[in-house]
């Protein structure tokens, strides 16, 4: 049986790891290999570099990073931050990542995906979709929605007759937000899933903003929903805090793959630890 | 020597890294005399079937690695580089293969299966086999694949379930072939390779 993944995200800059492991005997913190050798020791079953150089010369440094640690560690790689073109995927994927991961670029040229999938397979193309719930009765979303002044076609018949923002008492609705969670593009994180899978991509990377950084859990609402409508695999994203986190996500939520960064990093829990209690929750995992 | 076909495609870095970290020394080529006087040789693959037997046809190797295989070369097939071994595949139209081994390549059933079929699945060995030597059972090993061998029974050493059982590792005689990437799959797949390479 498929396995469900475990994957820490590394945080890169110019080349140096700048969120990575913490506490431990580590000659340089700042090295990739370094990091990448302690996951590959801990059971990770993926890692994720996620670039976030500010300038072309630390974006330069993202391939030969890459290959410095494809070179060493026989582990598969997902790379993503910054990349714009196919000749950027291009490169990244010559360099030994098994896939990239686009998000703004998707967003601003949806033929990024389609043209990397055909170059390079779907297997190769990760979306990532940054979400954020939308608040009940939230203006702007209201206001996109409504945008030529009428109501939305809706197939559902209460709404159709008794037009009604969009999201009171129904079902929960996210935005898809780019720039690193800051900027919001008006899509509706559903629709954008089932897109990007149709323009070829063969994996998403789904974050939850309202639930990174706050150890609360994944929002298995967001998760489930984006699982159960795309035929391809979904690595859940932001939120983790306890081991049960992990266990509901990977079967509450649906989800193929749960990723998580300072609470790896920080040894708040260790990726064995995780695995040995999804093993007794009955999640199958590689040991 | 054991040869890595080059034929314009894919990762051939990770899969050449590989073999060296488990002691080989590999030649990265596409010159029929150099993979013709290899020990051994090694059809790497990544994208899609198609692309792959453009590139091989396109260098003349279709024919060198017919070759190989006549003359009892040890041969293995990583992916994509499994795949071409096989008759045809229906990805992205139809397309003929080698036809080293019979089958065709066939993608796993939409919409009761995610796909790709991504991430470590376990791989149950159906037949011994020298690729298996310290492989312990119910090893995992990492995938990232939409197509499969639909290989018959006596060629598949190794099966792995996705919504039912396919071939992971086939072989006969000194061909060989992996679905999943065993310069990828930690120490599963480290374990492969050396066994390929010594003993092959």
């Amino acid at each position: 049986m498929l396995a469900k993944r475990l994957i820490p995200c590394l945080d890169v800059k110019d080349g140096r790891v700048v969120k990575g492991v913490h506490f431990v005997s580590l000659r340089d913190a700042g090295d990739p290999v370094e990091q990448a050798h302690i996951y590959d020791a801990e059971g990770a079953d993926e890692l994720v570099f996620l670039d976030i150089s500010a300038t072309p010369d630390g974006r330069a440094t993202v391939a030969p990073m890459v290959r410095r640690v494809a070179d060493d560690v026989f582990l598969p790689l997902t790379v993503g931050g910054g990349i714009r073109t196919v000749d950027d995927m291009r490169a990244i994927l010559l360099a030994g990542a098994d896939k990239v991961s686009i998000n703004s670029a998707a967003v601003k040229t949806p033929e990024l995906i389609s043209a990397g999938a055909e170059r390079f397979g779907s297997q190769c193309v990760v979306v990532a979709i940054d979400a954020k719930r939308v608040a009940m009765n939230n203006e702007t979303m209201n206001n996109e929605q409504w945008a030529d002044g009428q109501p939305p076609a809706t197939n559902n018949q209460s709404q159709a007759t008794n037009p009604q923002p969009p999201t009171t008492n129904h079902q929960p609705r996210w935005e898809v937000y780019v720039s690193g969670g800051r900027t919001p593009t008006g899509l509706d994180a559903l629709e954008w899933a089932a897109r990007v899978v149709e323009l070829g991509a063969g994996e998403i990377l789904l974050t939850s903003i309202d639930a990174d950084g706050t150890k609360n859990g994944y929002d298995l609402a967001l998760t489930r929903a984006v699982a159960e409508i795309v035929p391809v695999p979904v690595i859940a994203s932001g939120g983790a805090g306890s081991l049960a986190h992990f266990a509901e996500v990977l079967t509450e939520g649906r989800a193929d793959a749960a990723l998580a960064a300072s609470l790896f990093h920080d040894k708040l829990l260790s990726i064995g630890e995780v695995k040995s209690y999804l093993a007794a929750q009955g999640v199958v995992v590689r040991r | 020597m054991i040869a890595l076909i080059d034929y314009g495609i894919g990762n051939l870095r990770s899969v050449q890294k590989a073999l060296e970290h488990v002691g080989a020394t590999v030649t990265l080529t596409e010159d029929a005399d150099t993979i013709l006087a290899a020990d051994k040789v090694v059809l790497p693959g990544v994208g899609a079937f198609g692309d792959g037997m453009k590139g091989l046809r396109a260098r003349g190797l279709d024919g060198v690695v017919r070759e190989v295989v006549r003359r009892g070369a040890p041969l293995l097939g990583i992916c994509v580089g499994m795949q071409v071994l096989f008759e045809a595949s229906d990805e992205l139209g139809l397309h003929v293969g080698l036809g080293l081994l019979p089958g065709r390549v066939v993608r796993f059933a939409p919409r009761q299966l995610k796909v790709p079929h991504t991430g470590w699945n376990e791989i149950a060995t159906r037949q011994s086999s020298n690729l298996f030597r310290d492989l312990p059972a119910g090893s995992f090993a990492y995938f990232n694949h939409s197509y499969y061998c639909a290989a018959a029974p006596e060629l598949t050493l190794a099966a792995t379930d996705y919504g039912g059982p396919f071939a992971s590792v086939v072989g006969r005689g000194r061909l060989y072939g992996i679905q999943f990437h065993p310069e990828k799959s930690q120490a599963v797949g480290l374990t492969l390779l050396r066994n390929f390479v010594e003993q092959g």
